[in-house]
Order: structure tokens, then sequence, then C-alpha cells
């Protein structure tokens, strides 16, 4: 059944955030540290877990795919419920202090991930 | 008449939602392939749609300020959307990530730094001597989260914690506007690509609306590591950079 693969979804997120947030308080600081990443880490190693002892059917691995597949428009609604305006309306040193950071980080990821890969290839 | 639909669709709002988007989707794919012949991706021109109307109606929440589309709130809202993003990661193998463990960890730290610098020099250069607003606007250029929750945790005046929100807004927006058509130039094209685009960026709704305009294999990786970035960010923020400022200025 689809809703026993959203359960498992569901599940590994609230556990994800739980852990995240406990990270958080741990270091003393009110935020979810890496919630979503543990989320997923569970999800992997738990549908592998469940695939190797077939207990994965196609109807329950639909019920986690359609929320994979509804990423886009989901994040086309988070696109439409931004403070656009408050980001049009900080402006000159807001706008270059965004613009500026955004730059210089676009210039880095093709070096950092070239150097990762230099050391894979040499290895 | 006009009434009783307005209420049907502000009562069941989260169908709105989903209606209304299907819709610009339907445009935005047909527009991609008829208009641009492909070149842009379908859902950047959805997601560019979307942020040209949150601009024009306006306000904290964008279009979810009208009643009527509320539901997009609740549909691009933090619940659905990492629920979403943690399907995404659903058959994505666990070595994918352990490969590129370590650089996607050294970018999370090199964005972060990145960011509280380049911010904290333009506040400087703005005119801005003391450490506490210095820091505050450097936090903001790492995320809209991370500027308030800095400035607030250093006490900040209301005019520096919001330029350093705004700060974040623009690095969203233009994160999420420019990653489709500069990602061939810079290679992200695969997921150690996509994870040291996660950790360098790290504003999460940038990152994940701009792996998603450029190919929505790579959200997982980008994920992954954005997800450390405003939390760490809120811990670094204000301790360590704060330090660093002060011994500046």
């Amino acid at each position: 059944m689809p809703i026993y693969g959203t359960a498992l979804l569901a599940a590994c997120l609230l556990v994800g955030i739980t852990v995240g947030k406990l990270i958080g308080a741990l270091l003393g600081i009110d935020a979810d540290i890496g919630g979503v990443g543990v989320a997923m880490i569970l999800l992997i190693l738990g549908s592998d877990w469940l695939q190797r002892r077939q207990l994965l059917p196609p109807p329950t691995e639909s019920g986690i795919q359609f929320w994979g597949h509804i990423y886009v428009p989901i994040v086309v609604a988070m696109a439409a419920s931004q403070n656009v305006r408050g980001a049009l309306d900080g402006g000159v040193m807001a706008f270059l202090a965004g613009a500026v950071t955004v730059a210089v980080c676009f210039a880095l990821v093709p070096v950092l991930a070239r150097t990762g890969r230099k050391t894979e290839v040499s290895r | 008449m006009k009434a009783l639909v307005e209420k049907v669709l502000t009562d069941y709002g989260l169908l709105t939602a989903f209606a209304a988007v299907g819709l610009t989707m339907l445009f935005s794919y047909w527009a991609s392939a008829k208009l641009t012949r492909g070149r842009l991706h379908g859902s950047a021109i959805a997601i560019l749609i979307g942020l040209l109307l949150a601009a024009l109606a306006g306000g904290k929440k964008g279009l979810a300020e009208l009643p009527m589309l509320s539901g997009l709130g609740l549909m691009g809202g933090a619940m659905l959307r990492d629920l979403a993003i943690v399907a995404t990661a659903f058959g994505v193998r666990m070595e994918e990530f352990a490969k590129s463990g370590f650089i996607g960890a050294l970018s999370l730290l090199l964005g972060l730094t990145l960011s509280f610098f380049v911010g904290g020099a333009i506040a400087v250069a703005f005119g801005y001597r003391d450490a506490v607003s210095i820091t505050t606007i450097g936090a903001g250029a790492a995320t809209y989260i991370v500027g308030p929750v800095t400035g607030t945790a250093l006490g900040a005046s209301s005019a520096v914690i919001a330029l350093s929100i705004a700060a974040g807004l623009v690095k969203a927006m233009l994160v999420m506007v420019a990653t489709p058509l500069l990602a061939k130039p810079i290679g992200l094209d695969n997921p150690r690509a996509a994870m040291v685009f996660g950790g360098l960026m790290g504003t999460n709704s940038g990152v994940m609306a701009g792996l998603a305009a450029t190919d929505p294999k790579l959200v997982p990786y980008g994920a992954m590591t954005a997800t450390f970035f405003t939390g760490l960010g809120c811990l670094l923020g204000p301790s360590v950079f704060f330090m660093i400022a002060r011994l500046i200025f």
C-alpha cells in the first residue's frame, strides 16, 4: 500500500528533524543542524534494508516516489511565497552583500569540485 | 456567485494551490518547448513566474498573502518541502554521498566563512564600524535565517537585522535565478559538484530551486550539504565570526 511508503518517508523526516534539533540544542542554539540530511540517510538505509528483504513492493515505493516527483511544483509554490519585495527593498548595500557573496561562491564551485576530482584520479 | 467561488477556493486553499501550480507548470513547460526551444528549462520558467508574482503581490509571504492563494504557503512551506526533498534521495546510493563527504564538508565551512567575510566587508565599505553590525550583515549574506538569529543574539539594531534579512533574500533569489544559467560553465552536472554547490551556497530555498531548475537528479546532493549550512551558521555567527570581527574592529 502506498501509505506504507509515505509513512516510512514521514517517519524518516520526523526522526531526522528531531536529531537535527537535538544536535542544535546540544550546541546551545535553537536551530536544526542537518535534519534533512539525517532523514535522507535514514531513508536510503531504511529502504535499502527493506528492499533486500523484499518488503518494498512497487505500491509501497510509489508512496515515496510521488513526493519526489512533486518536488519541483512544491519549489514553485515556495518561490511564489517568498518575500521577494523584502529582497528588492533592502537597498544597494543589502543587494551587494547578497550578490557579491553569490558571485564569489559560484566562482568557487568548479575549483572545489575539481580539487576533489584530482585526488580521486591520482589515486 | 463570485463570493461563493471565492469561499470555496479559500476554504480549500491547498487544493487551489495544487491547481494553480499545476497550471503554472503546464504553461511553463509549454513556453519552454515552444518559445525557448527547450533552452530554458520548464521548471526554471515556473520558478521565475513564481518569484515575479510574489514580487507583484508584495508582502512577507509573497503570493500566499492573498487569502485565495494562502495554500501556496502550506504547499511550499518547510513541512512539505522537506518531505519532498527527502523523497528525492530515494534510490540514491549511500556511497555517492560518502565519496564526496570530505569535499562537501570543506565547501560548507568555506561557504560560511566567505559569506561572513564578503558580507562583512561590504558592510565596512558602507561605513559600518561596529563588530555587531558587521557580523550581523555578514551573517545575512550566509542566509536570511542566520542573519536575524545572529543579530538577535548579539543585540544588533532592528534596522541592521532588516538589512541582513534583505541580503539573505537577495542571495536566495539570485541563486534560484542564476543557477540554471550558470550550471554549464561551472560544471554543475554531477553529484560531487552539486554537493560542493550546496555547501558553498547554503541558502536552502536558493539551492533547492536552483538545482530543481537545472537537473532534479542533483537535488538530493545539494540538499545534503545545504541542510547543515543554516544551523552551522547560527552556531558560528554569534561566536567565532563575531570574535573575529571584534578582533579587527
